[in-house]
């Protein structure tokens, strides 16, 4: 149990192992440590910002969808619109292209039936010429005769 | 040195391998007398105990620093090897340890000092280290002895006062240089003789300096030497119990050294804790100013 010059070499393993240990050991651990924890840091972190952005898409996906879901019903609508008015639209167009063809042809019965009276008087004068010649046995003055025979077939 | 009698037995195992000087006119154990100082290897306990101050004892420095390597190999490889990444095995392990001793000095020790954890983690694993060896039974040390040659081998470093105490003493300059860094020199001299009797007028504090003085110092002395003896003392009843066992069991000691290797679990890491959490109790109270 004495005590002797023992001392003074475990005194030098001492300081020898601490000083290695606190040059090569104990920094890089801790540092690792360290490092370690900020990173777990950053990492719950970053998981709270996803979620918070999670929640924030969620938001706007709904809004999106609510918006797009009105917008979908306003274009119907603005179809329907769309439609009806064509519809309307057509129906004028048809209804004045009818009014427009019957105009047409009562302007071209119209016409014809003129035409016909017109021919119809032409010949009923050289008809009544024919007749009066006949008639009277001699020539009649076409000329002479004119205003009589225009008058006789504005008459018929 | 084969021991015969129980306290032959008893007294061999808690012999040190010793290497030293003798003087002259010793008896040596071969009957001869030593014609000059010499160094010598001790073979028996007379030339021990001619032994002055200049003796070493071999097995508590081999085995100190061979375990001491141990603990410095493994937290090393591991420092080398330590990322922010997932850690795993041994490194977990290792980064256990570290954050511990570093929780239980940032618990009590308030200021900045680069050296103080990995102080504590040196005194905390390395204690324990060379305290575990005395798990080992007892006669394995001196069997392995015998096949060398050698007439003592004691591998358990803190059963020997020498081992402790230079750590505990190595704490004491510690602590003296953190209070003259922390305080300056005069504010460590005062300390000293200031206190703890105060008085306010100058001719009281000049009578009073002699008295606080050695009254400081028996205090600053007693912190290291019950630091050391409180380790020694119980590594040392550990082993004495375990020598006595294997001494008078002898293949039966197992029926009393497993239960009390079992209680010695229990003691080995908490000695080694108490060791590391007064000195930075110690070290905390030196930088702290009153």
């Amino acid at each position: 149990m004495n005590i002797n010059a023992t001392l003074l070499g475990q005194v030098v393993w001492f300081a020898l192992f601490v000083w290695f240990c606190m040059k090569f050991v104990w920094p890089p651990i801790m540092g690792a440590l360290t490092e370690r924890k900020q990173k777990i840091a950053d990492g719950l972190s970053a998981a709270d910002r996803a979620a918070r952005d999670l929640e924030l898409a969620q938001a706007k996906a709904s809004s999106n969808l609510h918006e797009a879901k009105e917008k979908a019903a306003e274009i119907i609508e603005a179809a329907n619109r769309r439609a009806n008015q064509i519809l309307e639209e057509a129906k004028v167009n048809a209804k004045t292209e009818g009014d427009r063809l019957v105009a047409k042809a009562q302007a071209e019965i119209e016409q014809e039936v003129n035409q016909a009276r017109e021919q119809l008087r032409k010949e009923v004068s050289a008809l009544a010429l024919k007749g009066a010649e006949q008639v009277l046995g001699a020539e009649v003055n076409q000329d002479a005769h004119k205003q009589l025979l225009e008058q006789l077939a504005a008459e018929l | 040195m084969a021991a015969d009698t129980p306290t032959g037995y008893i007294k061999h195992h808690l012999s040190n391998l010793t290497y030293g000087k003798v003087p002259a006119g010793t008896e040596l154990c071969d009957g001869s007398v030593a014609q000059s100082e010499q160094w010598l290897l001790a073979a028996c306990e007379s030339e021990m105990d001619a032994m002055g101050f200049w003796a070493f004892h071999v097995d508590s420095l081999a085995f100190s620093g061979l375990l001491g390597v141990l603990f410095i190999a493994i937290f090393a490889m591991v420092a080398r090897r330590a990322s922010a990444g997932v850690p795993s095995g041994l490194v977990n392990f290792v980064e256990m340890v570290v954050e511990f001793v570093d929780t239980s000095v940032r618990d009590s020790f308030h200021g900045k000092s680069k050296l103080i954890a990995p102080l504590a983690l040196t005194i905390f694993c390395w204690v324990f280290i060379m305290s575990s060896v005395k798990l080992l039974p007892v006669d394995s040390a001196t069997g392995l002895a015998n096949l060398f040659g050698l007439h003592y081998l004691k591998i358990v470093p803190t059963v020997d006062p020498n081992i402790t105490l230079a750590m505990s003493f190595s704490v004491l300059f510690l602590v003296i240089g953190f209070s003259i860094s922390s305080k300056g020199f005069g504010g460590f001299i005062g300390e000293l003789t200031l206190h703890p009797f105060e008085v306010k007028n100058p001719i009281g504090k000049v009578l009073f300096i002699p008295i606080n003085f050695i009254l400081e110092t028996v205090a600053l002395l007693a912190k290291p030497v019950s630091l050391g003896l409180r380790l020694f003392g119980n590594m040392f009843a550990g082993e004495f119990v375990f020598i006595l066992l294997a001494a008078m069991l002898g293949y039966w000691q197992f029926i009393g050294a497993v239960p009390w290797a079992i209680f010695h679990l229990l003691v080995i890491p908490l000695q080694s804790f108490i060791f590391m959490i007064l000195t930075i109790v110690y070290l905390s109270m030196a930088s702290e100013h009153h």
